[in-house]
């Protein structure tokens, strides 16, 4: 009941928001916003592809890009916020409080909530991470706009709207959402989806401070401990140049040890399809695809994978895909680059021969 | 305590095709399940009722078939159903799904016993947007505790919790303040299996059937289609890449020389992976010196 898309829309006594009537109140919405996650002392990597991305869009509206950074420390916001700049921002508001040191959505929510209603962007972007997730679907609600999830494509229509488009079902359709008739319209992209921009050395910005106003004994969660991943494979893999990795055709957990031998190897991070984590043959954060992570490597080889469209959103964004499988009809060769049509048990070591031999005798020799 | 678990029901997406025509989704004779995730938050609210007794109340939105998911969630162990069901709440997006759930979530609050913990999924499988949770937290004004991967600690006296949640690069212990509403993590446990009692129970158990007015939805313009301010304006297939891949190798090669003219095809064709490559093992070499 809820799976709108494939309806046609009722012209009478159906949405009101199909066509675009923005109310009065709304007009003054001007200027594209991207909240810069901001944590351990470092911004996450797809801030900054929202930044690249939101610069686009500032473009073609003919405004400015916002960064929004919120923290416990000014002085190492302040820094992070030439780094904004050098990504494409003209500006960065900034809320700095102790009380934000760590991330809880209460105090964060406000923080947004607070920037959104005093200087009235018409997008704010964010990344679908653990925490733009958490953050996103409570600003939204509390702002009563919409907000569309894990888009893939951000452009803006002939009504300056924006339009935004994400997978539905898997991957198998593409669906565009507007949000014509509230302000700010909100979305959120997955790391990796979009590409990094090019750092620009000294470009510079304004900052605009802004305070929290809120009490510490106003906030109801408290952190008590944080039990940081001893390896992070989270974002390893993600941002990895080369990833190498296995799927049913290897036939067992012990034959997936191949992959890993590859992996070593190349420095390579390695990973798998879905039903691979199913079978506990490797852990889900290693998992590829929609459903698993995005992946965005120079050279992803790909071993006894069929290539479904799960599989396939995840790793498009690959400059090369070298495909391992036996079929030579199997779907994955529709969107590879160079393929090897054999078993992959025989090729995966060969491969690992082969690169290691090449690598050490070069370094001989040179 | 007394216990919400939303759940939702979905296609069966591994059967779910599209047809080649129309790019519509072909759903008849499509199955359907309890959207996966939230069996974890099911068993989460079941297992902290078994400890800390009270009663779980599980609550859909859906048309009436919705009824299958929750005669299941009642097999599994659960006490009570609540089916939300009306013209009204059709072509929800998740603004006005979140508006009509927390409606009934306090309504089911006041006809059964004060709510002291709303459970939902991660995310669902087919809308996928994880964005229905944190909106029932916040217009419920309850605590919001997403990605839980364990419950620590529930005091009921005091109204405290305590659980672990995943964060980027690792976990974070929080404690907060009952009413709570919490997303569970996949993985965070293992569904049991449902006794043969409570499939005799659930199998003749009434299902409470509320549309928005009993249900008391204040404003049901905010409900459905009129009440979402997002709008779906195309949907359509990807374009398909142009050119397929470009097979290696002739007949009668051996796998070695299949691997070396990989190698170099990939090395000719990327402008750096050979050169990042080569300093990544001279990096190697300094490293077992
Ligand atoms: C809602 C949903 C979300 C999903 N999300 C994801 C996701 O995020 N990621 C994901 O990967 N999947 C996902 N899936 C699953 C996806 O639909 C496929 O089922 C899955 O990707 C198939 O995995 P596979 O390619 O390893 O296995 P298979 O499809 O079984 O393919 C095995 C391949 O190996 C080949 N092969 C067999 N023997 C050999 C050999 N000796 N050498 C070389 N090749 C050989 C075969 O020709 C075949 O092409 C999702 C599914 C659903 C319904
Ligand atoms: C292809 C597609 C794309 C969509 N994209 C968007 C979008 O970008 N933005 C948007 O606002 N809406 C979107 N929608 C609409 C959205 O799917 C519906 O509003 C849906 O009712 C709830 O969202 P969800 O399935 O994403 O749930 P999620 O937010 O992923 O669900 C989280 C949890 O909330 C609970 N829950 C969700 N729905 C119900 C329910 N009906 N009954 C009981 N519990 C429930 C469950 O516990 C579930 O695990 C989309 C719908 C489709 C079909």
């Amino acid at each position: 009941m809820t799976d709108a898309p494939q309806k046609k829309p009722q012209p009478a006594g159906g949405r009101a928001g199909m066509r675009k009537e923005l109310p009065e109140h709304f007009k003054a919405y001007r200027h594209v916003w991207v909240f810069i996650e901001y944590e351990h002392g470092a911004i996450h990597p797809v801030s900054l592809e929202l930044l690249g991305e939101g610069r686009k869009l500032a473009d073609k509206l003919g405004v400015e890009l916002a960064g929004l950074l919120v923290g416990g420390d000014r002085e190492e916001l302040l820094a992070a916020a030439g780094e904004c700049w050098e990504h494409g921002a003209d500006l960065t508001y900034l809320i700095a409080d102790p009380i934000l040191e760590h991330y809880r959505n209460q105090p964060y929510t406000k923080a947004l909530t607070d920037l959104v209603n005093t200087f009235k962007p018409e997008i704010l972007l964010l990344g679908a991470t653990t925490l733009g997730r958490d953050l996103a679907g409570s600003v939204a609600t509390t702002l009563a706009t919409g907000l569309t999830a894990d888009c893939t494509e951000l452009a803006i229509d002939d009504e300056r709207s924006l339009a935004a488009t994400r997978p539905t079902f898997g991957g198998s359709l593409l669906c565009t959402i507007h949000t014509l008739n509230f302000r700010p319209q909100m979305a959120t992209v997955r790391p990796r989806v979009m590409a990094m921009p090019q750092r620009e050395a000294g470009r510079t910005g304004r900052v605009v401070e802004h305070p929290l106003d809120m009490r510490e004994e106003d906030i109801v969660t408290k952190v008590l401990r944080f039990i940081a991943d001893r390896d992070s494979n989270e974002v390893q893999l993600a941002y990895a140049d080369i990833v190498v990795a296995g799927g049913l055709g290897l036939r067992s957990a012990e034959n997936f040890q191949l992959v890993k031998d590859l992996a070593r190897v190349l420095g390579a991070e390695y990973g798998g399809s879905r039903p691979l984590v199913q079978k506990g043959w490797i852990t889900s954060d290693r998992q590829i695809g929609q459903t698993g992570k995005t992946i965005r490597p120079k050279l992803y080889i790909a071993a006894g994978i069929s290539g479904a469209i799960q599989h396939r959103v995840g790793v498009e964004g690959a400059d090369m895909i070298l495909a391992i499988n036996t079929d030579p009809n199997a779907p994955i060769l529709d969107f590879a680059h160079l393929a090897i049509v054999a078993d992959a048990l025989e090729v995966l070591p060969a491969l690992t021969r082969a690169f290691s031999r090449r690598l050490s005798v070069n370094r001989l020799a040179g | 305590m007394h216990i919400v678990v939303c759940i939702k029901q979905v296609p069966d997406s591994a059967q779910i095709r599209v047809h080649p025509v129309t790019n519509t989704i072909m759903r008849q004779g499509v199955p359907t399940i309890i959207n996966p995730y939230d069996l974890f938050a099911l068993e989460e609210a079941l297992r902290l009722r078994d400890r800390l007794g009270g009663e779980v109340t599980v609550l859909t939105m859906g048309p009436p078939m919705a009824e299958d998911s929750l005669r299941k969630a009642l097999t599994f162990g659960a006490d009570r159903a609540v089916l939300l069901t009306d013209r009204f709440f059709a072509g929800s997006d998740t603004l006005a799904t979140s508006y009509a759930l927390s409606s009934a979530i306090k309504k089911i609050g006041e006809t059964w016993g004060p709510v002291g913990i709303v459970f939902a999924g991660k995310q669902t499988i087919d809308g996928d947007t994880a964005q229905v949770g944190p909106g029932i937290a916040t217009r419920m004004g309850f605590n919001q505790l997403t990605y839980v991967a364990a419950i620590c600690d529930v005091d009921t006296e005091k109204g405290i919790v305590e659980v672990e949640r995943r964060a980027e690069g690792g976990v974070q212990v929080l404690q907060t303040k009952l009413p709570v509403l919490i997303t569970m993590l996949e993985g965070s446990n293992e569904m049991r299996r449902g006794s043969l009692t409570s499939a005799l129970r659930a199998a003749n158990a009434e299902i409470t059937t509320w549309n928005a007015e009993a249900a008391g939805v204040p404003d049901v313009q905010s409900c459905g289609l009129r009440g979402s301010p997002t709008v779906v304006k195309r949907v359509f297939a990807p374009t398909p890449r142009a050119e397929r891949a470009e097979e290696i190798g002739k007949p009668g090669m051996s796998f070695e020389e299949l691997a070396d003219a990989a190698m170099d095809e990939i090395f000719a064709r990327h402008p750096t992976v050979e050169a990042d490559l080569r300093e990544f093992a001279a990096g190697q070499q300094e490293e077992w010196r």
